[in-house]
């Protein structure tokens, strides 16, 4: 590793340790508070998703359509997929990680536009609530998260357009954000810093922020000329017009596609930031791992077609799609391998953090091999709409993105709050979200490919068993976030004391305090250009073993 | 002497791959196969379950393995080797996937244009004239010809026809050269079938699970289906597209018969007075 010397500050500054509290409930311009807010209102989404999740679960505990009315079933099952996709895990990777992180690895004290940050931040709430609200002012939106016209233009209007409202202001949002990250990440690095010394977290945000420039404008565009057929009578996608329902379905993943790398890739970026430092071992691969966040960028924004296999797409299509589809896999492939072989040999603290990335390996690798198999057009054509859809999606979102939220949190909670987390509550945690997980979505599989479509409020009596089974697993689920939020509350006030550099990391974030400074280093920003910097060559000695003649007889 | 490293990979490697294949060749997760080409698909996710497996495995066990044999011991502050990369392994485990996702890939599109998934988009001449149709309405003339959507259309020559209307929330079907129209599917054992598909109102997707076929039902877009059934009994008609709050019941029932019964059926369903009437009253 490779820091300049701090030089010795003449005139020792007054600096501000802690955030006053009402800091967070406002305008703040700081990158950190501003992450912690992304952190916090997302999890907070988060909760309110889960619960939306575990109404759908009681209701799928009969095959019967009795727990809620039908229509209420769709709102909630269109709520659960947006307040998760655009409120917890969107905002959380990019904008809580990304916005806590990313000025520190470039070396800088903020965010290169910090109004802009904070603009971005404040679109969040009011359309979350705007959106939850519509649910009490006439119903919520109920044609799914995709609002596949012409049924989106026929259910409810008032639901659907403040619907489509919320996902424009999370858009422009996520847009904001993704700018502001590619002039932080290209523009305020450090002198001296070069693009290719980078923490790979970095890449993965460029590479993140570069798609949802280029399409989530795409869904913006298309969402509006929904609403146009909603309230002003048009007919771009009513075929009862001349309009064409397909198009709509084409504009749609041509953003929501990509929306699976925007969700994913930052992830793929924090487990490359935690596993080197738990493993005691670099980060194996950085070139590759690099060159696989672009192609995967590059593969990402041509394979929305493979969501329309039944839709009556032309066949060139289908076979371009599932070869470009099934490519992706390729440098996926190449990420896991390097992690695998990151923590092979390594000294792997077993830790809450370590656990979680490795539990996301697990289920983001079954989920991947879900994904190579659906996208097959044959088989696709048969599990298209169902539960093993509904199984894999959850294992890359749910299994993938949100393992890794929780692995990152474990491992800068040091960092954010100067305190430890409680490692045995957060094993325990781990264990329950694992179990929990796989129960609930592992026999989702078998469900889909014997006939039960998703979104459905009623089934085949057949299948009741195994919904159950699922639906204990949601329990789980439900019931592992218990010794997260109290190891939380516990450990903010009481945990042990961390220290600035409890995992002895080589990045910039932890050489400084805990929590860090208002503008994150008391003097210069060190300059990190070896953030992996770790591992002993042959001749490395233990400080505890080391004896004097040891040193002075080792030839150097 | 301990044993090679090399001959343990070696041997666990090769029960690694018996046990995929045993895994992906004898469990079944599928539903019966009732049509033609079922039996093709399930030979592909037989492949893909093989395959998967394997490396779920595989990578599962190198998981297991690194979290046990190279735990941190306690007092141990040392770090691992620093080693940072290994170009020819990195090139091994680009190519492997790569050729293994180009095999399968070409496997899966022989088996779809086997299907008929790969039939142009043309225009039918068997589709009679839709009357009701939404497209008509929007100022150009209404084409004689349909254009009909790129579904999986895998009948050859004289299929047996059946207009399938799907609507919030049921399908019709309705048999255009018995004219008759009922809420059951009922089909011949063995002879090609050709289902044209047209919605009313929203997108719906007509599913039998058995059958292994799938197709969106899209208003404006009407859509062929053809193919072949192969075995006798009753199968779930399955509406798949989220089409409004009955969506979850919106079901039907298909049921595949011999020639014999088959002939029955539409006997008993025809209207009598088709067989009776001459051809110029026919107006329904």
């Amino acid at each position: 590793m490779t820091t300049n010397a701090l030089p010795a500050s003449p005139h020792p500054v007054e600096v501000q340790h802690h955030t006053p509290w009402h800091e967070y409930f406002g305008f703040s311009l700081d990158h950190k508070v501003i992450g912690i807010q992304y952190l916090v209102t997302g999890f907070f989404f988060y909760l309110v998703g889960g619960a939306l999740a575990g109404m759908i679960r009681v209701e799928l505990v009969t095959p019967l359509s009795d727990f809620m009315a039908r229509d209420t079933y769709n709102q909630v099952l269109t709520l659960h997929g947006t307040i998760m996709i655009f409120l917890w895990i969107v905002p959380v990777v990019n904008g809580a990680f990304g916005n806590y992180l990313v000025p520190f690895y470039v070396g800088a004290r903020d965010m290169a536009f910090p109004r802009l940050n904070a603009v971005a931040f404040w679109m969040l709430p009011p359309a979350g609530f705007l959106l939850m609200s519509s649910y009490f002012v006439g119903g919520a939106a109920q044609s799914g998260w995709t609002a596949y016209p012409p049924l989106s233009i026929t259910t409810p209007a008032v639901g659907q357009v403040v619907w489509i409202i919320s996902v424009l202001l999370l858009g422009g949002s996520s847009i904001f954000g993704a700018v502001n990250f590619i002039a932080t990440i290209l523009k305020l690095r450090q002198p001296g810093l070069d693009l290719f010394q980078l923490p790979m977290f970095c890449w993965a945000m460029l590479g993140t922020s570069v798609l949802v420039v280029l399409a989530t404008p795409v869904l913006a565009g298309a969402l509006i000329l929904l609403s146009m057929d909603i309230v002003a009578g048009t007919g771009f996608f009513n075929p009862a017009l001349g309009g064409n329902a397909v198009v709509y379905q084409h504009l749609f993943w041509f953003y929501s596609h990509p929306a699976v790398y925007i969700m994913v890739l930052p992830a793929f970026g924090l487990v490359s930031e935690i596993l080197p430092i738990h493993a005691r071992k670099p980060l194996f691969g950085y070139r590759s791992m690099i060159y696989s966040i672009l192609g995967i960028v590059f593969l990402g924004l041509i394979v929305w077609a493979h969501h329309m296999f039944t839709s009556g797409t032309p066949p060139w299509m289908r076979l371009f799609f599932t070869i470009a589809t099934a490519i992706i896999a390729v440098p996926t492939g190449i990420k896991f391998f390097n992690w695998l072989a990151t923590l092979w040999q390594g000294k792997l603290a077993l830790n809450s953090a370590l656990l979680f990335c490795c539990g996301f390996i697990f289920n983001f690798v079954f989920g991947g091999i879900t994904g190579v198999a659906l996208a097959q057009v044959p088989f696709d054509v048969h599990v298209h709409d169902t539960y093993f859809v509904v199984a894999h999606f959850h294992y890359i979102v749910f299994g993938g993105t949100v393992f890794v939220i929780f692995a990152a949190i474990y491992h800068w909670f040091p960092k954010i709050s100067g305190r430890l987390l409680n490692e045995h509550l957060g094993r325990l945690h781990c264990l329950l979200s694992f179990i929990g997980f796989n129960v609930c979505f592992f026999p989702q599989h078998w469900l889909g490919l014997n006939g039960m479509p998703r979104r459905v409020a009623e089934y085949d009596p057949q299948f009741q068993l195994i919904n159950q089974i699922s639906s204990v697993g949601a329990l789980i689920l439900a019931i592992s976030t218990l010794p997260f939020l109290v190891n939380v509350f516990l450990s903010m006030w009481k945990g042990v004391p961390a220290g600035d550099n409890p995992w002895r990391a080589c990045t910039a974030e932890w050489l400084t305090s805990s929590p860090p400074p208002v503008e994150n280093w008391l003097h210069e920003a060190p300059l990190v250009t070896e953030p992996y910097d770790y591992g002993s060559t042959e001749d490395a000695m233990s400080v505890t073993t080391v004896r004097g003649r040891d040193l002075w007889s080792a030839g150097r | 002497m301990p044993i090679p490293g090399s001959i343990l990979t070696l041997v666990a490697g090769v029960f690694l791959a018996l046990i995929s294949l045993w895994v992906g060749q004898n469990i079944n997760l599928m539903p019966v196969a009732a049509a033609d080409d079922a039996s093709t698909v399930d030979a592909l996710f037989k492949v893909l379950f093989s395959i998967g497996v394997g490396l779920l495995l595989g990578i599962t066990a190198m998981l297991v393995v690194a979290l046990v044999h190279f735990r941190r011991r306690s007092g141990d502050h040392l770090d691992g080797p620093a080693v940072e990369g290994n170009l020819p392994l990195e090139i091994f485990w680009t190519a492997v996937p790569a050729i293994v996702i180009l095999i399968v890939g070409v496997y899966s599109y022989d088996i779809y244009a086997r299907m008929g998934g790969m039939a142009d988009f043309s225009h039918h001449t068997s589709m009679p004239p839709q009357e009701n149709v939404e497209t008509a309405s929007s100022g150009h003339p209404a084409d004689p010809e349909t254009v009909i959507w790129g579904g999986i259309d895998r009948a050859e020559g004289a299929a047996f026809p059946v207009e399938v209307t799907a609507m919030q929330f049921a399908f019709v079907f309705h048999y255009p050269q018995q004219n008759f129209t009922t809420g059951e599917l009922h089909l011949p054992l063995g002879q090609p079938v050709e289902l044209q598909l047209k919605s009313n109102d929203v997108i719906h997707a007509f599913w039998v699970p058995e059958f292994r076929l799938k197709q969106d039902v899209i208003p404006g877009q009407p859509t062929v289906l053809g193919f072949t059934a192969n075995r006798q009994g009753n199968y779930d008609i399955i509406c798949a597209e989220l089409c409004g709050p009955y969506h979850g019941g919106m079901r039907s029932k298909v049921v595949v018969e011999d020639a014999e019964n088959f002939e029955k059926w539409l006997m008993r369903n025809t209207p009598a007075t088709v067989a009776t009437a001459p051809e110029s009253s026919q107006t329904a």
